[in-house]
């Protein structure tokens, strides 16, 4: 989606802002949401990424809301997707009558061995790789409405695989639970000067990782 | 699924609490009360989570282990001990560099946001800055949850027009015959920013050297500080 959040590339968002000695939450609340989506990401009843729902705000609503705040959306859209609470729960904070109720929370002793664990995305090739390291690719000019990893500053872009990263879940299907459509992943590099012009420096360079489905051969 | 802006529109603003959020609802005209939600998130957080609690999805101790590991025991004390190892050691620098996944499980430090590892290498020629432009992707088992400021959107979109800018900003010159690697992460692979080993630091001990790595040099947008240096200014994260 051509959201506010594929934003690199824009210019005059304003000074970066470096707080010292930064907590890691700046209220108990933030924390609260952050381990509340990791602990129901751990049970795997999510059927909606994390994202879809943040790259779907307004975009003024989204430049005004802090990072947990973005994530607090989120986290409801996708407890609501997913048909885990309705909303009449959320704006009463209780339950429905008769509403079923889960036994399948992560548990404090089994944290650390999730959090260890991880929610590994590549998968076993099946599949030879379309593109060799070396080759010159251009990024697919496509312009999906939903859920991608193809940001617009490259599309139409040419570049040039630098590594193979094997093959990894499609998240532009996975994160509305549509399908892993696996497919290798590569790292393609192109030359500052293809991106942004002569206003560039001659050598420099910007990397993104991007999967068969974004690529097209020269 | 509806995964329209309208519809999202009508859906996301039952969720949030800012005063613009009100209009936006009343104009989405989705048939809830909104004025009903309290607008303060701590407010909002906690009724929510105890509805979880009371519906069997969370339990509240598993969420205090969670915030506790992120406050106290997942942050970049645990790259720099990755780093440190690696200046001392050419054989775990080698096998850092080739097999990133396996010999950061040598130190323990893997897991969620970190499954799959890429270190790159700074060197006299090559400078490496790790951004995500899309939202906020970081090496967490190694670095911790990320600052706000990488977040930011300052930093996400000015990141890879104008990286040398960006650096200078953070107090580093980078010279014109260096090149500069933004590495944007777009997919399911965390970057960490291998920084060079300051010079003067030959005789110190693994953990003297993990001492002098910050935050900001894994990121790339700092160096690792010389120890004299260190001591005066603390670095900067």
């Amino acid at each position: 989606m051509n959201g506010i959040h594929d934003m690199g590339g824009m210019q005059d968002m304003g000074a970066i802002r470096y707080e010292k000695s930064e907590p890691v939450f700046h209220s108990p609340w933030e924390g609260r949401v952050m381990a509340m989506m990791r602990a129901l990401q751990a049970t795997g009843r999510f059927r909606l990424g994390l994202r879809p729902p943040i790259e779907s705000l307004p975009h003024a609503q989204y430049l005004s809301m802090t990072y947990y705040e973005l994530w607090l959306t989120s986290l409801i859209e996708r407890l609501v997707a997913s048909s885990l609470v309705t909303r009449d729960e959320i704006e009463t904070g209780k339950p429905a009558q008769g509403s079923p109720t889960s036994t399948l929370a992560l548990i404090a002793a089994d944290v650390p061995g999730w959090i260890a664990k991880g929610a590994p995305t590549r998968r076993d090739a099946s599949t030879s790789p379309l593109f060799n390291v070396g080759e010159h690719v251009r990024a697919r000019n496509i312009n999906p409405v939903t859920h991608t990893r193809l940001p617009r500053y490259v599309r139409g872009r040419s570049g040039t695989i630098d590594r193979g990263h094997g093959v990894f879940v499609f998240q532009d299907t996975a994160a509305y639970s549509e399908g892993e459509k696996p497919q290798h992943l590569y790292s393609v590099r192109f030359a500052a000067r293809d991106l942004w012009g002569e206003q560039a420096a001659p050598h420099d360079a910007v990397y993104l990782d991007l999967c068969e489905d974004y690529l097209e051969p020269i | 699924m509806d995964t329209t802006r309208r519809g999202f529109l009508a859906s996301t603003v039952a969720a949030t609490g800012a005063a613009v959020t009100q209009d936006l609802a009343h104009a989405a005209d989705d048939g809830h009360d909104h004025q009903a939600l309290p607008s303060d998130p701590a407010l909002r957080v906690k009724s929510l989570e105890s509805l979880l609690v009371e519906k069997g999805l969370v339990d509240s101790a598993a969420l205090d282990a969670l915030v506790d590991l992120y406050e106290h025991k997942i942050g970049p004390r645990n790259g720099a001990r990755v780093v440190a190892k690696a200046w001392i050691d050419s054989a775990y620098r080698q096998r850092l560099l080739a097999d990133p996944d396996r010999a950061i499980a040598e130190l323990g430090y893997t897991g969620l946001q970190g499954e799959h590892m890429m270190v790159v290498e700074n060197t006299p020629r090559v400078h490496n800055l790790v951004v995500c432009t899309l939202c906020s992707c970081y090496p967490i088992p190694t670095l911790g949850l990320p600052p706000v400021w990488y977040k930011s959107p300052a930093y996400r979109s000015r990141a890879v027009i104008d990286p040398r800018g960006v650096l200078r900003e953070f107090g580093v010159e980078i010279p014109d015959d260096v090149e500069v690697r933004v590495w944007d992460s777009t997919a399911d692979v965390r970057y960490l920013v291998l920084p060079e080993r300051p010079v003067g630091t030959e005789g110190l001990s693994e953990d003297a050297l993990a001492a002098l790595v910050t935050r900001d040099s894994m990121i790339g947008v700092a160096k690792a500080v010389p120890p004299q240096k260190g001591a005066q200014e603390g670095g900067r994260g």
